[in-house]
């Protein structure tokens, strides 16, 4: 659906009053299937936002190509791409909305930019406010909302005219957790039902973990990691995957926190992976009983990633010194072990 | 000698009349005016929508020359190119063309700084849906920056009643050619505090109706 080709983006700067320039995406190729929902993740300044809007040309790429449904939008006239963007919907971390209109007004914006009558357009944009569950508040004004009903609006809005992609940029980062989930629950529902294809930045990987099909991992403008969300999470490679996947799963004990463990755990303490298809809980537990080993659970951080489950125990061990080293030497053959 | 008020209100209510034609007229057409000025500038400037660097400097040069002129040197200035236009240096149609001139660059300005108050994230949003830039300065800028703009506009119109009643003492119509007549070249303290009343009481009264019609379109 998407394809980028060694896409590129600088903007001039001045440092001092010599000129030089600073690479904000830096030969990044990645492709989007169709119908598959894409999260990019990256720090602050990593080169997220920018890429997004390469993608329907709001930035016009430095060098390096964009394909949207097979069509290079660099080929295009600038006339050409305002009709293709058209058949990309787009949503903001601030909502963006319109002050001037009415919710319905909003949502029916696009729909007079794509050629329909004014009637047909607030119809349309009517089907579209019950999608989101906002028809109730058609004639209301923004700022007569709720932080995550402005949310749906936008969403509302960016689907109006039946895109076949929708692209989000921190659509959820101004949102409690709870208004999150369901914003979440929402993209969803556009992801499945209408089939929309979705890619969404983000810098929090529970976002990712929640909807996302694939990943591509933002450093310094360059795309450091990508693949399937379980294998990315699973196995991160590069550190800054592994710090954002630590900081979704919270089962790794850290600094301070395995102090803590240590100071309260006399026995040896041990991570054992829980994944779909190392280590699993009858493995453990006949390892366990086999060496006269008796446990206790330190800390555990294990949830579902993609509806399959994820995360680790740390068990403090008590028992014989050989029993244990004899345990963990077994228990390594099978899987990822690390001696806390 | 003073006036018989029997007679002289009359002529007031006439200046009156004058006035509030020169200031609307004027209004109206530097309203046009200055907003397709404030539109070109606030589209060709570096990073708009349509950058164009010669036509933005030229406008905003004109700009920086034409408004810090006191408004009865530009009257002065511009007399040779009201008698070419409008065939004639006195009387109020004379008065209307310097208005015009010096109050389209003032809107032209207050036009520009309203629109670029504007969050650029809306306008990030319908270029994402495809719009123009045309149809994004009409159908988003312009609507989205009204609350403001409606208040600039007062204040251009408040401006217009001080600068009718300058135009007035130089040979223009209104209430400032009365003030101006018999007021000051007659030493006639009456007449002086009527017109000044007039001109108090129209301000207070455009003022009012802006304020009105920014409310209702801010909704606050
Ligand atoms: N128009 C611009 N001119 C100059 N530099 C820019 C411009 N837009 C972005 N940058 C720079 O490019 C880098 C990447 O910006 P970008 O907004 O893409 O980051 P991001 O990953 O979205 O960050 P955040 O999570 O804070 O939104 C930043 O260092 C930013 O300062
Ligand atoms: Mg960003």
């Amino acid at each position: 659906m998407i394809e980028l080709r060694h896409v590129t983006k600088t903007f001039p700067t001045r440092d001092g009053n010599r000129k030089s320039e600073f690479r904000a995406v830096d030969d990044v190729s990645l492709t989007v299937e169709r119908g598959s929902v894409f999260g990019i993740v990256g720090h602050s300044g990593a080169g997220k936002s920018t890429l997004l809007r390469v993608i329907n040309y709001l930035e016009e790429p430095t060098s390096g190509s964009v394909l949207v449904d097979g069509q290079d939008l660099g080929a295009l006239g600038e006339r050409r791409r305002r009709a293709v963007r058209r058949s990309i919907g787009m949503v903001f971390q601030q909502f963006h909305l319109f002050r001037s209109r009415t919710v319905l007004g909003n949502v029916a914006y696009p729909l007079g930019l794509a050629g329909h009558s004014r009637r047909e357009a607030r119809e349309r944009a009517g089907e579209a406010l019950r999608f989101v569950g906002l028809e109730g508040h058609a004639r209301r004004y923004p700022e007569q909302l709720s932080g995550g009903q402005r949310q749906r609006v936008g969403i509302a809005r960016a689907l109006a005219t039946s895109p076949k992609v929708l692209l989000c940029d921190e659509a959820t980062s101004a949102l409690d957790p709870q208004t999150t989930g369901e914003v979440l629950d929402l993209l969803e529902r556009v992801n499945a039902e209408l089939g929309v294809t979705i890619v969404l930045i983000t810098h929090e990987m529970d976002v990712v973990r929640r909807i996302c099909d694939r990943v591509a991992v933002m450093a310094d403008g360059r795309v450091v990691e990508s693949g399937g969300v379980y294998d990315v999470f699973a196995r991160p490679k590069h550190i800054v995957t592994s710090s954002f996947v630590r900081s979704a799963l919270h089962d790794v004990p850290e600094g301070a926190a395995l102090e803590r463990l240590r100071a309260r755990h006399g026995g040896r303490l041990v991570t054992v992976p829980v994944t779909r298809d190392g280590a699993d809980g009858p493995d453990l537990s006949r390892l366990l009983r086999r060496y006269g080993l008796d446990f206790a659970i330190a800390h555990a951080g294990v949830g579902e990633v993609q509806h399959l489950p994820l995360g680790s125990v740390t068990l403090e061990l008590r028992g014989p010194d050989d029993a244990i080293d004899a345990f963990l030497t077994e228990l390594a053959g099978a899987g990822e072990v690390a001696v806390a | 000698m003073s006036v018989d008020w029997n007679e002289f209100w009359v002529k007031v209510v006439d200046a009156t009349g004058e006035t509030v034609y020169m200031v609307l007229i004027t209004l109206a057409l530097s309203a046009v005016l200055g907003m397709a000025v404030g539109l070109a500038l606030y589209a060709t400037r570096k990073g708009g929508v349509l950058p164009n660097r010669v036509v933005y400097a030229v406008l905003n040069a004109l700009i920086n020359v034409i408004r810090p002129v006191p408004f009865i040197i530009a009257i002065v200035a511009l007399s040779p190119v009201t008698r070419g236009v409008v065939g004639t240096m006195i009387g109020t149609e004379a008065a209307i063309f310097p208005m015009v001139v010096v109050a389209t660059f003032g809107v032209a300005r207050i036009v520009e700084t309203n629109l670029l108050a504007v969050d650029t994230g809306v306008v990030e949003a319908a270029r994402s849906m495809g719009a123009s830039p045309l149809r994004i300065v009409l159908t988003v800028l312009v609507p989205e920056a009204l609350g403001p703009l409606v208040l600039g506009f007062t204040f251009m119109l408040v401006a217009l009643i001080d600068f009718s009643a300058v135009a007035g003492t130089v040979g223009g119509g209104g209430v400032g050619n009365l003030a101006m007549t018999y007021g000051y070249l007659r030493f006639d303290t009456s007449v002086m505090v009527v017109t000044v009343a007039v001109l108090i009481v129209l301000v207070q009264i455009a003022q009012l109706l802006g304020n009105l019609l920014a409310r209702k379109i801010l909704r606050r």
